[in-house]
């Protein structure tokens, strides 16, 4: 029996009074690409903060339950950095921070201490070729990373999200300000990727789940409605009628 | 067919009285408000031409380098250029690393809560309380309750605390125009937050952090109030024209400010151009640090990264 | 990741964050200081106080032997009276001048008025008040037939001068965050850009506006070096824009070198102290709150 790598135990987070998340539990297999979908609101986002506690940085988040990444209970961690290393999220618009493309690449494992130079090189192209961006790029290391298109952005976002090694990879509706041509490229990257790490993929568009998740979660108002293989969700006899209705598009 | 009813082109868009009446009213308004801000540029115009013609018999290089004699109503002003410097410099050296590392914390450490926000609240209260009330607050807390006595030290720190609440709000702003996202993604990879702020926002607020800071040494430079009773004295006789080496702790300095008020409204035997020409320098002093930093802000504004 | 940051890359990021910590701490110290240590001098002689005459009477003789008087009514009468005549002639012109600044100016224009408007406030205190002594004086004794050329409507209009820049600036950003739909639509509808100004963009930005005047108004009560030399510094109430007056910003600055130090004169001008930071802490945090919400659209 393989562990499960993340292992998700009665969940629940409120901003303030209002809670968002209502006691999930669920496990995340290793090396599966695990899609979920849900209307706007459902938490999927917060949800993904809690697993690299970011979510810490938002005033007046308080979640309980307990996260656990390979048996380990996140929150006992002392060294939070060395999680969010393990870790790589992928925000919805794409950020091009105010560096060099190279610098963008090489932020990560500077901040976590690396400095050889030769050693910086080598994991840039690395990165930037796993996201599909090297061959753009590779005469113009030096340009501002602010100063790419929106697709390349992204993928300057995935680089960077690749630079530190992560063992388990979150992106949180990729796809939202691309185009459909960069979206195919990205998704064909994450069917690589998959071999390495694990992929929690949020996504909107339901057709990308079928065509990439092995299983996937139907997340809403905070609840999970159903989570099984992504054949099961989208056939013709889900578990759950609402999951019917969601993904033919009855409502959400 | 009339004219009025035309459907061409130049039927549509000709010239009716109604247009006309409009176009007028546009340009009354527009010479309205125009005159409006133009009666404030031209006092200021006027003042300066004037200040400078009346003073210039007055100023000569010897004017710039020698020291003041007699109670300062001959001579030049070097010793008194000399102790504006000190005080502002100290003054600065002291108000302008707080103050940014103030707003640093206040920016991107604290946590929000009641008490972050009653502070922040003074802050920008502070920065408008009067100057007279900030050299009441140095005699009371410098000059007596330190036992620093009148001093530069005293007269120094009390412009600092002048200057500080500025400093932060200003510093607060150039920070917080740095967008939230790129300090999300920094934190998303793992960075610390002094990291974050080390890489990503402080290269790019400094330009506005700088901008804040040279605006009040011009400030400092001008402030009279808080340091007349502080440590700055009428009249100090110095020999020599050297960057003299006053001991902070106990002697006064003269300054710029205190000078063109002395020289303004209790000297006596004084030339009448003499004012005029400390005015001068001061208005000349003042412009050029204002005009430095505008002319940074919009060099570096031409200069941005996203 | 396998690497390791240096120790002593740690090291120094806790020591600068311990700096950084107390430098907060510090300035949240100094900010509530200045508070206390005024009011620490002038403490002592509240039990003695008599409210009545320190508000009611325009008496104000420190230095009696027999008898002497704190009667501050006469100062705040000229504190408020400079202000006032200073708002009357500077809220037009200032808000004025925001209008033409933010709506009929571009380009090359806009830039050179605003660094002129800018300039404008950068000049010291001191200097305004030389201007009032070397420059006003002589025009009010000749064209306004004034007996004495320093009074109050000399530091009116020197402290109009010197509150406009602010209420230009912060006028300006108010009518700036007035969306552009409400101008076109007001165009769309046929207005020349008068009506549009009147009708539409002042209503809509008058939460802003009316702040920028506060901050002016706290900045004219403020002002010391300015009204010190230019209004005569003469305690008693006013009867002409031509008498002159004593503010009390000003009082404090000429009379504190006269009194000894614990003196009941010496407390009393603390006290005032304290008044005038009670006054310019309501009217900033009026201004603050109002322009809060219109920044923050």
């Amino acid at each position: 029996m393989v562990k499960p790598k993340v292992q998700i135990e009665n969940l629940r987070l409120s901003y303030g009074p209002k809670e968002v998340i209502h006691g999930i539990s669920f496990d995340i297999e290793p090396n599966e690409i695990l899609g979920i979908i849900g209307p706007a609101q459902s938490g999927k986002t917060s949800l993904l903060r809690c697993i690299n506690r970011t979510i810490e940085f938002t005033a007046g988040a308080k979640p309980t339950g307990t996260i656990r990444v390979d048996g380990e209970d996140i929150a006992k961690m002392r060294n939070v950095y060395e999680l969010r290393r393990r870790v790589g999220m992928v925000a919805p618009l794409p950020v091009g921070l105010p560096l060099s493309i190279y610098d963008n690449v090489a932020f990560a494992p500077r901040a976590a201490g690396m400095k050889k130079k030769s050693e910086l090189d080598t994991l840039v192209e690395k990165c930037l070729t796993q996201a599909a961006l090297w061959d753009e790029v590779k005469d113009r290391l030096d340009s501002l990373g602010t100063k790419l298109s929106g697709g390349q952005q992204q993928r300057l976002t995935i680089a960077r999200a690749l630079s530190h090694s992560p063992e388990i990879l979150c992106l949180d509706e990729f796809s939202i300000a691309i185009d459909p041509v960069t979206t195919m490229r990205i998704e064909d990257v994450l069917k690589v990727l998959k071999k390495e790490m694990t992929i929690i993929l949020v996504t909107n568009l339901v057709q990308q789940a079928r065509r990439l998740a092995a299983r996937t979660m139907f997340l809403w108002n905070g609840e999970i409605i159903e989570l099984g293989p992504t054949e099961q969700l989208f056939g013709d006899k889900p578990k759950d009628k609402r999951t019917y209705d969601y993904v033919n598009g009855i409502f959400g | 067919m009339s004219a009025h009813t035309d459907i061409t082109p130049q039927a549509t868009f000709a010239e009716t009285p109604f247009t006309r009446k409009k176009r007028t009213q546009e340009l009354i308004a527009k010479c309205f408000f125009g005159g409006m801000a133009a009666l404030m540029v031209i006092p200021l115009i006027y003042i300066i031409v004037h200040v400078v013609a009346q003073g210039w018999q007055s100023l000569s290089w010897d004017f710039l380098t020698t020291n003041p004699r007699l109670g300062g109503a001959k001579g030049g002003i070097w010793s008194v250029i000399v102790g504006t410097l000190y005080i502002v410099t100290f003054s600065l050296c002291v108000s302008a690393p707080i103050g940014v590392l103030a707003a640093v914390y206040l920016n991107e450490y604290a946590k929000e809560s009641w008490f972050t926000r009653i502070v922040n609240l003074a802050v920008v209260n502070l920065a408008g309380v009067p100057s007279i009330v900030h050299g009441l607050f140095g005699l009371g807390a410098f000059v007596y309750a330190a036992g620093m006595g009148k001093s530069i030290l005293a007269a120094s720190l009390t412009l600092a605390i002048m200057t500080l609440p500025v400093i932060i709000a200003s510093t607060k702003e150039a920070l917080a125009a740095v967008p939230r996202q790129f300090r999300e993604a920094c934190w998303n990879v793992g960075a610390t937050r002094w990291q974050t702020i080390r890489r990503i926002v402080l290269p790019n607020s400094i330009s506005g952090i700088l901008t804040g800071v040279i605006l009040q040494v011009s400030r400092a430079a001008g402030e009279t109030a808080p340091v007349m009773i502080t440590g700055v004295a009428v009249f100090k006789a110095v020999e020599g024209t050297g960057l003299f080496l006053y001991d902070p702790f106990r002697e006064q300095c003269m300054a710029l400010s205190m000078h063109l008020y002395f020289i303004a409204t209790q000297a006596s035997n004084v030339a009448p151009s003499l004012p005029f020409a400390i005015a001068t320098v001061m208005i000349v002093l003042v412009l050029a640090v204002n005009a430095t930093a505008i002319a940074f802000r919009s060099w570096l504004r031409s200069r941005k990264k996203w | 990741m396998q690497y390791q940051r240096s120790k002593t890359g740690i090291l120094i990021e806790r020591a600068i964050e311990l700096l950084i910590r107390l430098c907060g701490i510090s300035a949240i110290l100094f900010v509530f200081g200045i508070f206390f240590f005024v009011f620490r001098e002038g403490a002592p002689f509240l039990s003695k106080l008599n409210f009545a005459e320190f508000f009611g009477s325009a008496n104000w003789n420190p230095n009696s032997q027999n008898h002497p008087q704190y009667g501050v009514l006469a100062l705040i009468v000229g504190t408020f009276s400079v202000t006032g005549l200073a708002m009357l002639i500077a809220v037009p012109f200032g808000l004025g001048a925001a209008v033409f600044v933010s709506e009929f100016c571009t380009g090359r224009t806009k830039e050179t008025l605003k660094i002129t408007i800018e300039l404008l406030a950068a000049i010291p205190s001191v200097v305004w008040g030389f201007i009032g002594i070397g420059v006003l004086s002589p025009i009010m004794i000749k064209y306004f037939h004034a007996t004495v050329g320093v009074n109050l409507l000399n530091g009116a209009i020197l402290l109009a001068l010197m509150s406009v820049p602010i209420m230009v600036s912060i006028g300006e950003d108010a009518l700036k965050a007035v969306p552009d739909s409400f101008r076109e639509a007001a165009i769309a509808l046929g207005a020349t850009r008068w009506q549009m100004v009147w009708r539409v963009l002042v209503p809509a930005a008058k939460n802003g506006l009316l702040a920028a005047v506060l901050l002016g108004v706290g900045r004219a009560v403020g002002e010391t070096m300015a009204v010190l030399m230019a209004t005569g510094q003469s305690i008693r109430i006013p009867h002409a824009f031509t008498d002159p007056v004593a503010t009390l910003t000003a009082t404090i600055a000429a009379e504190l070198g006269e009194s000894n130090r614990g003196g009941d004169h010496y407390q009393v001008l603390f006290l005032i102290g304290i008044l005038l930071f009670t006054i310019t802490f309501i009217v900033n945090l009026a201004a603050d709150l109002i322009v809060k919400g219109v920044r923050r659209k």
